[in-house]
């Protein structure tokens, strides 16, 4: 409860004592080329393998001849919006980005950058940490579609190219009763995990204290941390929105 | 100038500095020494304010920083510069944009007049032709010169350098100690340095204040650390041969 009260002030610290609206927007434009371009490649290569894995495991367990094949397409765009590209994705996310966040603070904490910043009267938690956080929430949502489209292009190349089913029985299936609220149920999910990842592992990094062996720590705990925060908050959100 | 009052500080119930007082003169270059683990470098960050005193007050020209809204702090706090014991350079950032960032984040002015100031500043600690060079490529004792430059950009009223020797050999120390003495001079700010070189005890200490274990023993200046009359500060002093003999060589004079 101790650390969750830290972590409420820490959120609260990143408001108070703000730099220049330029100073901001020079930060989160740099923090969305590191967080996007730096993460695009990697979104886009596990996605189209999840994609095309499920197709070909659901094609697997879809053996009875009176289900039609187009049902495996439908089930892959199921699995893809409403799990693997927002929640799956932000595991990944958090050990790409919110490692790399942790880690970054860490450090600048035991070579007393961030000393440096407070003695310049710069509220450093906010003129790190806020442009950290709102980069992420403008970047995660749009790997997230990123990820969903080669998710649903991976089990199309692996479903037509394999003669798991035909190119217009995977459209058909893409297609079929498909609820456009899952959409927006899957972008509200990435803003919320995105926030929970930037902020726990930013709060992680914040705080490191002693040296290098600590700053390691720092990065798994706020990897460990964020993922079971992303689980957690998967489960409610699915409890209150579905 | 900065005064202090009464500043006590403990960490989990251990003190670590017990009601220390003083004052440090504007246009001198003021030494807090003492041995290792003294609170040299907690009293330090009790006065910049990157800790809060447990008891006691700090005033910088008769403002009380301790009890100072965060306002009225920042505002204080833009008049210092402080150089790190590593250099606490910002890794990510050039060596022209490091100098430079205390202008663009504090100050309107144009890039032009930055870069005016910051070649300048690079240019008073004697750096030149080295803007574009990432921290990592430059020595210790460059990026010693760097911070300095970095501290200095904004015009400070007062200066803090935490172990500014720390890791640098005699002779780069010794010119870090001059370049330090000459800005506190020339600009006539109030400096506050924390050390344990003798060296720099000898050679730029113009008003000292001596801890032990988290007290002050002795105050005064380098050409009275010779004859304190305090044990401990003795004991300090003059650890070595060389010193021993300084020592009884101006006993008997």
């Amino acid at each position: 409860m101790k650390g969750f009260g830290k972590y409420v002030i820490f959120l609260g610290s990143l408001f108070v004592r703000r730099e220049t609206f330029k100073t901001y927007y020079q930060l989160v434009l740099e923090e969305c080329i590191i967080i996007g371009i730096g993460s695009i490649l990697l979104f886009v290569l596990v996605s189209t393998f999840m994609g095309a894995v499920s197709t070909i495991q659901t094609a697997a367990n879809l053996v009875n001849p009176l289900i039609p094949r187009y049902i495996i397409s439908q089930v892959v765009r199921e699995m893809t919006i409403l799990e693997l590209a927002p929640t799956i994705m932000a595991i990944i996310y958090a050990g790409k980005v919110g490692s790399s966040m942790a880690g970054g603070l860490g450090t600048m904490r035991i070579t007393e950058q961030i000393d440096a910043l407070e003695v310049m009267g710069i509220n450093s938690s906010s003129y790190l940490v806020l442009p950290k956080i709102i980069a992420s929430i403008l970047m995660y949502p749009l790997l997230v579609i990123v990820a969903g489209v080669c998710s649903l292009v991976g089990g199309y190349l692996v479903g037509t190219l394999t003669g798991i089913m035909t190119a217009e029985d995977y459209i058909y299936g893409i297609r079929l009763a498909f609820n456009p609220y899952f959409i927006s149920f899957a972008l509200i999910k990435s803003l919320v995990f995105a926030f929970l990842i930037s902020s726990i592992s930013s709060f992680k990094g914040y705080y490191t204290q002693g040296g290098a062996l600590e700053v390691g720590i720092a990065s798994t705990s706020a990897v460990t941390t964020s993922v079971i925060a992303v689980l957690l908050s998967d489960y409610f959100l699915a409890q209150l929105l579905l | 100038m900065i005064k202090i009052n009464h500043i006590s500080k403990a960490f989990n119930g251990r003190s670590v500095l017990d009601s220390i007082s003083g004052e440090f003169d504007k246009g001198k270059t003021n030494l807090i020494i003492g041995s290792s683990g003294t609170g040299k470098s907690v009293l330090l960050k009790c006065i910049v304010g990157l800790l809060q005193p447990d008891q006691g007050s700090v005033y910088f020209d008769l403002r009380n920083f301790t009890e100072a809204d965060k306002e009225m702090k920042s505002e204080i706090r833009r008049e210092m510069g402080m150089l790190f014991q590593g250099g606490a350079l910002f890794d990510s950032k050039n060596v022209e944009q490091n100098v430079m960032f205390p202008l663009d984040v504090l100050t309107t002015k144009p890039l032009e007049e930055k870069l005016d100031r910051v070649n300048f500043c690079l240019k008073r600690v004697g750096l030149e032709n080295v803007n574009s060079k990432m921290p990592s490529e430059i020595s210790g004792g460059m990026k010693k010169r760097v911070g300095i430059a970095r501290a200095i950009v904004n015009n400070p009223n007062y200066l803090f350098c935490d172990e500014p020797n720390s890791g640098l050999d005699p002779q780069t120390s010794i010119v870090i100690d001059e370049l330090i003495k000459e800005i506190t001079e020339e600009y006539d700010i109030t400096t506050v340095v924390v050390t344990h070189d003798m060296n720099s005890v000898m050679g730029i200490g113009e008003k000292i204040m001596f801890l032990y274990k988290g007290q002050k023993l002795w105050e005064g200046s380098y050409r009275e650390i010779m004859n304190s009359g305090v044990k401990e500060l003795d004991d300090f002093v003059f650890t070595n041969k060389v010193m021993k003999n300084l020592k009884g060589k101006v006993t008997s004079l």
